[in-house]
């Protein structure tokens, strides 16, 4: 039946290459990497993974108030995050850490905001416009869709892919039962913005399988719209790349917005707080293990004989950056007091600073009565 | 000088606006070729083009989210909400997001949206067309809430909450919209969140804002009538509050009546009341009464009448000051 496969598949999970027939347009552009790059993939993968791993453990040992895993989707976020170009913008969710260290997030910030010192974590502009996490589902969907179409409203094309802009928005498939996802491919289709929306379909929202959201494939669900849905193998990185990239330069050359599915699986729970045994099957979750994205393109890059001494220094890296984070989370210091009245609004508020003098004086009476 | 009707006023003033600053866009359902429902942005389009003046897929909470977007991008986005019992499907956007990015983002970013919202009854129309919401709004930190009782404070107000760094929720009254008024095109009004003694009086305050202004004048010119000389207090601005004129106010005259369309219970009074026997309470000569629409929907438009206070309860709530 692989004729018939709508999926996009280069490698499979031996890591070996079998393109699947829907995986023809990207061939060219996943054949343009070489092994350098396909290295540097594993090498983000790798270290997203320890990050994760770290931040998991740190929550356990109530260091943080939460950690939303990443583990299992990191070819989806590397692949899709390495396609973008760096002037594109880039709208996550809450799980994208793998694209949060692509484009230069300190992982510390991240865990700041999961620790409860920042809502936000890290200055968009100094971090190639990746912007902060978005905890209502489906929200940045639409801000990603308006600062597409102020992109459009900016300049006409240029038609140099070095320099036209492209937004690349993150959700899951829990988000398209929600209404702003819908209104967003609305407007962007209306619009014909330069975006491209993808949904890591790792099969579980929450406790709720994507059956429930969706009685139908949804990258089907673009062709309602009026835009273009493409299935990818969320767990290859090559072919994550390659259809990430041809959507993005279509949509920066202004032939408007397409709707990516990756195919992928949560590994780990939704959060630290839920406990996926009660909701899922061990042969559901082997049958995925088995499908690990970093063991795929491991294999591959053994089979065009990486040695051995490229996976340990990836490794060895992997283990710094882990115990980096750990030193640097013990660091974390508790934010300024100030901070609740600080950025309320940026203009003179009455209300805002009558209760911030109030509370100071409030302090103050403490030293004094004692 | 001129004589124009708020919804004229509203007209010039985005017009001015968006030739001062071209980062100015207007967004919403019909505001284009239709120029609104109440034509306020009418000719905007065949002046500032479709770049400038964007006619939105039918969908509220879409309106809003792409106007963070465009916020993030640069622009000034000035969104109309057709009518106000509609905006609830915008409601997320405004407050989980509009209202908080500035301090998710801890400053780094602003968020200069201004959110148009004609409000209030008195137009003898359907369910979900005469709502005052308000107090959610001003319930929510991160927002600020105005709205203009007449043309010449909507021309100005309008170009004021276009030109604030943070999110203004609009209020216009509706029942405003066509009684034409005198609008100084030179000399700017007052601050943004200013409020102002509209009439002066000795007897009692009167507060309210918005579409109440016009009912309390009313009410102070058939009091004179009887020999009651009644203040006047335009809020204009709900969130925040400028409490030194309503203050000022009750000091002299002892005696405070709010009034608004918006259910009574949790409503704006609620929140003048207590700031003013915070505020003012070895003035008081009788607690501040409240004067609102009931705690009940909006009624079908027959009943509408019954439902809003008219001077006459408003006069009713002054006996009962007064008889303290």
């Amino acid at each position: 039946m692989a004729s018939t496969d709508p999926t996009v598949r280069i490698i499979g999970d031996d890591g070996v290459i079998a393109p699947t027939e829907a995986a023809e347009p990207y061939l060219e552009r996943a054949a343009a990497l070489d092994e350098e790059r396909l290295v540097g993939f594993l090498t983000d993968m790798v270290h997203t993974r320890a990050v994760d791993v770290e931040a998991a453990n740190l929550q356990r040992q109530g260091h943080l108030a939460l950690w939303a895993p990443s583990y299992g989707q990191e070819a989806a976020q590397i692949g899709s995050s390495r396609a973008a170009r760096a002037q594109d913008a880039i709208f996550p969710a809450y799980r994208e850490h793998g694209v949060a260290l692509v484009r230069g997030v300190d992982p510390v910030d991240i865990v700041r905001m999961m620790r409860g010192v920042t809502h936000g974590g890290w200055d968009p502009a100094a971090h190639g416009n990746f912007r902060p996490y978005t905890l209502v589902i489906g929200s940045q969907t639409l801000h990603a869709t308006g600062y597409a179409m102020g992109i459009r409203l900016d300049a006409p094309v240029s038609g140099d892919p070095e320099r036209d802009e492209a937004v690349l928005v993150y959700f899951g498939d829990g988000a398209t039962a929600q209404g702003d996802t819908n209104e967003a491919f609305v407007f962007a289709a209306s619009y014909q913005t330069p975006q491209v929306f993808f949904l890591q379909n790792n099969h579980w929202a929450i406790s709720v399988p994507v059956t429930r959201q969706s009685r139908t494939p949804l990258y089907k669900r673009a062709s309602g719209f009026g835009m273009p849905g493409v299935q990818v193998d969320g767990n290859d990185v090559l072919a994550v790349f390659a259809v990430t990239g041809a959507l993005l330069d279509d949509a920066r050359a202004g032939r408007g917005p397409a709707l990516i599915e990756a195919l992928t699986y949560r590994i780990g729970a939704h959060t630290t707080a839920d406990d996926p045994t009660k909701y899922r099957t061990d042969e559901e979750l082997a049958e995925w293990t088995a499908r690990d994205p970093l063991l795929r393109l491991r294999r591959h890059l053994e089979q065009r004989s990486v040695g051995a001494e490229v996976f340990e220094r990836i490794d060895a890296e992997a283990a710094d950056i882990a115990s980096d984070l750990r030193r640097k989370v013990l660091a974390v210091q508790d934010p300024p007091r100030s901070l609740l009245f600080e950025h309320v609004y940026h203009e003179p508020h009455p209300l805002i600073a009558a209760e911030q003098a109030w509370l100071t004086d409030y302090e103050a009476s403490y030293g004094e009565s004692s | 000088m001129t004589q124009l009707p708020l919804a004229k006023a509203l007209n010039a003033g985005l017009r001015r606006a968006m030739e001062d600053d071209p980062k100015v866009l207007l967004m919403g359902e019909d505001i284009g070729r239709l120029g609104g429902v109440f034509r306020v942005t009418d000719g905007l389009l065949a002046t500032f083009g479709e770049n400038r003046v964007l006619d939105t897929p039918l969908a509220e909470s879409g309106i809003v989210g792409t106007a963070i977007g465009l916020a993030i991008r640069g622009y000034r986005p000035v969104c109309e909400i057709q009518f106000d019992g509609f905006i609830w499907p915008g409601f997320d956007q405004i407050t989980s997001h509009l209202a908080k990015l500035t301090n998710r983002l801890e400053g780094r970013e602003r968020f200069p949206i201004v959110i148009r919202v004609p409000y209030g009854g008195h137009i003898g129309s359907i369910e979900h067309h005469s709502e005052s919401p308000e107090t959610y709004f001003a319930h929510t930190p991160g927002l600020r809430v105005v709205t203009p009782s007449t043309p010449n404070d909507g021309y100005w107000m309008i170009q004021q909450a276009i030109r604030s760094d943070d999110p203004v929720i609009f209020f216009e009254p509706k029942s405003r919209y066509w009684p034409k008024g005198e609008v100084d095109l030179e000399t700017p009004s007052v601050g943004l969140h200013v409020s102002r003694v509209v009439r002066t009086g000795s007897d009692a305050t009167l507060i309210g804002y918005g579409p109440m202004v016009s009912v309390l004048l009313a009410a102070a010119e058939i009091a004179a009538g009887e020999g009651r000389n009644l203040e006047v207090v335009d809020l204009r601005s709900l969130s925040p509050i400028d409490w030194d004129p309503v203050v000022a106010s009750v000091e002299k005259t002892g005696r405070a009546v709010v009034a608004h369309e918006a259910p009574g219970f949790l409503g704006m009074g609620a929140e003048i009341a207590a700031g003013i026997s915070e505020r003012a309470f070895y003035s008081l000569e009788a607690p501040v009464l409240r004067v609102a629409g009931f705690d009940a929907p909006y009624p079908p438009a027959k009943l509408e009448k019954l439902y809003l206070p008219d001077a006459d309860r408003v006069l009713d709530a002054v006996d009962r000051t007064l008889a303290y």
